[in-house]
């Protein structure tokens, strides 16, 4: 590997802050890892690229001594080093700040950040002396927090700065991110960055995972390309390679863009929203939202997280308790169950998978009868058709490529791309007149990513009226007829996708473009 | 086949070397002779007496288990199973011996109410949860008390024998017509003969009967489906359509209305009771709450448990002459049920990683991108 001009040393020979060679890493059956190279300088802001499953979180584990590597060595700071815990990784100055937030939601942010390593004795814990060490963090680094909020009052940018200042109260030098940026907008992306250059400009070194390849280059100092448990490329001057050649680079192949530019938006409404409004506790959440979308139309929810998306989605699938009037087709579906709506033809994919979408240790095809439980193929009258489920599955596996032993094996072992692709796969196999798709393709591959965009443009071709709620602006940009922006439960702005750009958008989602206008 | 049965076989075999390893050195620090004590009960349990004492006495724990076990599967704890048993138990009694009916409908009858008493004492916790999300673990606990007073209230004020008056406070006992013939003359007809006394009660092929009903009605059926599905992760069976609410009425009547009728194989198959009084069994419901664990809610793994559970209490019944303490009883199942749920555990999460390394396996042999894979390719 080349030295870097860009390294803040710049010597030309800086011992690396970390250095794996040949890791390999197998488990029963499977190389996770087979052959992994990773050279990071110090002081720099380090990028690891690659699909779902070709092995990033396998070596990110390995950094941090969640398990041992089979073969391969580990040198932090060019001293070889064996993590027997994550206690090691800790002491060796490696802090993990994991994609799933590990924080005690009713605990307050210095309360989090000093859990396990608490100030003070046994029986006295010292409050002051742990606010006094997060505030002068803080500042140090520019992550921004309140000592004394409390974490489930928190933002997800916030939650994600705690998390990041518990790796730092720990001491660690060396600062791993995994996928740090997927829940994150735009702002919040420049902000979390502008905090992880402080950090390097202070001598730390930073390591991070992303799907995301655009921010990778206008962030990173350098990138590490893995394919199937393989380093295949090592970038040491991101401005010499495009978004398209690091994505061609991480699959091996050409890419799709979700470009749709052909017209098939016809003039019948499919689903109308009328003066939609959620409260809670006195508090518009979603606050006289009204829209309508056509058959063969996608209207896109542009919005900073939490301004509403979720409420909205939810209130149309009845899952949340609304005012004002939701219609499909011309059936008024305000007062109809959950189970009424979906039977009427409104297809459903949560926001959070995992969480909304799949019942994890159930089988692939006891998840696609998930939502579909009362109608054929997957239910006959008051007995579920295991045959008929058993083999729609089957199908849906075929159609939408779900890498997948079969179709009796709990969900939770696929990877979150075949998961997604399940989901969709059992949605759109199940006819619907609706498509309500909140973050379709968060957290999935590349691949998967592709052709999760395919399938919803090909139903908008047949006719198919979808809600799509994404965080990814391309992603809106690129599949939306019409782009709506929703700002503290309201829908500020209607723009044109063929027109905007994601910076615009962005300025439209804080409010910023809005200011000068009212 | 054989693998399989022998895999089911290996955590209740750990189980079983641990808790005779636990309850020898209980013994030993009580200043008996373990390998007497073992002698002691196997020699109780060596005789087709015994065995068919056996499965009469697990046929109510089995109920019990299965009881709480429909509830577990929803992650509803019912712990006031218990309460809901006595309860039902004592006014299927009385209700029971107070009717005339010709004998397949005065058994109906008394199932009936049974159900129907156990069901709607189950249903006041889970009303208190929907309406004022009273938790119900703490509501269901709370009953047993409540039913314990009741039916003590009950039965001196209300429905006793008055033919005991003063004596004992028991239910008339239920006539011939409501109660279960016994099944010797079906075990005589595969030719086999009980000696004298010995009697395999009637009630077992409906308990056989309702494992089979909840097995079909958890697997096969909609509504079980819902109920594992709301068990595993509420918010994804919120957003498929099914009701909450009505998911916890419907599972906690179930249970209730299954806890209800863990007296009846007494009140009706069971020549020595036919009656709720002061000699009836009162904490079956309970036991039902660790033979589930120990079944791991399954049908077949509950009776096992009901088995295990019997067998011990029978072997342990004629130790106290011998100078042994009996207590051992409580000993063997409580380090039985402990042990059993830590192998388990170890066991799910062992077969839980395999699981995903060997769809992994199977998953990542072809990728597309990969050299010598055309774009495209089928995985």
């Amino acid at each position: 590997m080349e030295s870097s001009e860009r390294a803040p040393a710049g010597t030309g020979t800086v011992t690396p802050a970390i250095e794996l060679r040949d890791i390999v890493k197998r488990f029963p059956g499977v190389v996770a890892n087979d052959g992994v190279n990773l050279t990071v300088r110090p002081g720099t802001i380090h990028a690891i690229v690659g699909e779902n499953g070709a092995g990033k979180s396998t070596l990110m584990k390995t950094l941090y001594g969640a398990h041992q590597p089979d073969e391969g060595t580990i040198a932090v700071d060019g001293s070889v080093v064996h993590f027997a815990s994550p206690r090691d990784a800790i002491a060796a100055g490696i802090g993990m700040v994991f994609q799933h937030f590990m924080l005690a939601a009713n605990f307050t942010v210095w309360e989090n950040v000093v859990l396990g390593d608490e100030p003070g004795t046994p029986v006295a814990l010292r409050p002051a002396k742990a606010r006094a060490r997060l505030r002068e963090l803080a500042e140090q680094y520019g992550l921004d927090v309140d000592p004394d909020a409390v974490v489930d009052d928190l933002g997800v940018g916030e939650k994600q700065r705690v998390e990041i200042l518990k790796v730092l109260y720990r001491g660690a030098r060396i600062v791993i991110l995994d996928e740090p940026t997927a829940v994150l907008v735009p702002q919040e992306v420049d902000e979390l960055f502008g905090s992880l250059r402080e950090l390097t400009a202070q001598g730390s070194t930073v390591v991070f995972i992303s799907h995301k390849l655009d921010e990778v280059l206008r962030h990173a100092d350098a990138i590490t390309v893995i394919r199937a448990g393989r380093t295949v490329g090592e970038v040491d001057d991101p401005s010499t390679v495009t978004p398209r050649m690091l994505a061609e680079m991480m699959v091996g192949a050409e890419l799709p863009t979700p470009e749709t530019r052909e017209r098939t938006v016809t003039d019948v409404a499919e689903l109308r929203v009328d003066r939609l409004s959620v409260r809670d506790d006195g508090r518009s959440i979603v606050d006289d939202v009204s829209f309508t979308i056509h058959r063969g139309e996608v209207v896109g929810i542009a919005g900073v997280e939490g301004n509403g998306q979720s409420e909205l989605v939810h209130a149309i699938l009845g899952l949340v308790a609304a005012d004002g009037r939701v219609t499909v087709g011309d059936q008024d579906i305000s007062t109809m169950t959950t189970q009424q709506r979906r039977a009427l033809g409104v297809g459903y994919i949560a926001e959070d998978r995992q969480k909304e979408g799949l019942a994890l240790p159930f089988s692939l095809w006891e998840n696609a009868a998930l939502g579909h439980q009362s109608r054929p193929p997957y239910g006959k009258g008051p007995w579920i058709d295991v045959d008929g489920a058993r083999s729609q599955t089957e199908r849906i596996v075929e159609d939408f490529d779900v890498r997948t032993p079969g179709v009796d094996v709990p969900i939770l072992t696929l990877s979150g791309g075949n998961q997604q692709k399940l989901v969709v796969g059992r949605e759109m196999t199940a006819d619907p007149r609706v498509l309500v798709a909140a973050h379709p393709t968060r957290g999935v591959d590349v691949g998967a990513q592709a052709l999760i965009w395919d399938i919803l443009r090909r139903a908008r071709h047949d006719g198919l009226a979808t809600l799509l709620v994404s965080a990814d602006l391309d992603e809106l940009i690129g599949l939306s007829d019409r782009l709506l922006v929703m700002l503290r439960g309201r829908i500020v702005a209607e723009l044109d996708p063929a027109t905007v750009t994601p910076a615009d958008l962005g300025s439209y989602m804080t409010g910023a473009a809005l200011e000068g206008g009212h | 086949m054989v693998r399989r049965v022998a895999r089911a076989l290996i955590g209740p075999g750990i189980a079983a070397v641990a808790a005779m390893a636990i309850s020898s050195i209980a013994l030993l620090i009580a200043g008996s002779n373990p390998i007497d004590a073992f002698q002691a009960m196997w020699q109780s349990i060596d005789s087709t007496e015994s065995v068919v004492i056996i499965i009469n006495k697990a046929v109510p724990f089995y109920i019990a288990g299965v009881a709480v076990a429909v509830g577990f599967k929803m992650n509803l704890f019912n712990i006031g199973s218990n309460g809901q048993f006595i309860l039902a138990a004592l006014i299927a009694g009385w209700a029971g011996a107070e009717v005339s009916l010709p004998a397949p409908l005065h058994v109906a009858f008394i199932f009936l109410v049974a159900i129907a008493v156990g069901g709607a004492w189950a249903l006041i916790a889970a009303v208190l949860n929907v309406t004022r999300n009273v938790n119900v673990v703490i509501s269901t606990i709370m009953l047993n008390y409540i039913a314990i007073g009741l039916v003590a209230f009950l039965l001196s004020e209300y429905l006793a024998n008055d033919e005991n008056a003063g004596l004992v406070a028991q239910t008339k006992p239920i006539p011939p017509s409501g109660q279960l013939p016994s099944l010797n003359r079906l075990v005589e007809l595969v030719g086999f003969d009980f000696a004298p006394g010995v009697e395999l009660y009637g009630f077992l092929p409906f308990a056989v009967l309702l494992g089979v009903a909840y097995h079909v009605l958890l697997n096969r059926s909609r509504f079980g489906y819902d109920l594992r599905l709301s068990g595993i992760n509420p918010e994804a069976a919120r957003s498929a359509g099914v009701n909450p609410k009505r998911m916890v009425l419907i599972t906690l009547f179930l249970s209730g209305a299954i806890a209800g009728m863990i007296g009846l194989p007494y009140l009706i198959a069971d020549p020595n009771f036919l009656k709720y009084g002061d000699a009836f069994p009162t904490t079956i419901g309970f036991t039902g709450l660790g033979l589930a664990l120990l079944g791991n809610n399954s049908p077949i793994g509950i009776a096992a448990a009901a088995l295990v559970w019997s067998t011990i209490e029978r072997a342990t019944q004629t130790l106290g002459p011998l100078g042994i303490p009996p207590e051992i009883g409580r000993i063997l199942q409580g380090s039985f049920l402990l042990v059993a749920v830590i192998v388990y555990e170890v066991i799910r999460r062992r077969n839980a990683a395999a699981a995903v390394a060997a769809a992994a396996a199977a998953t990542a042999a072809i990728r597309p991108g990969d050299p010598g894979v055309p774009a495209g390719a089928p995985a």
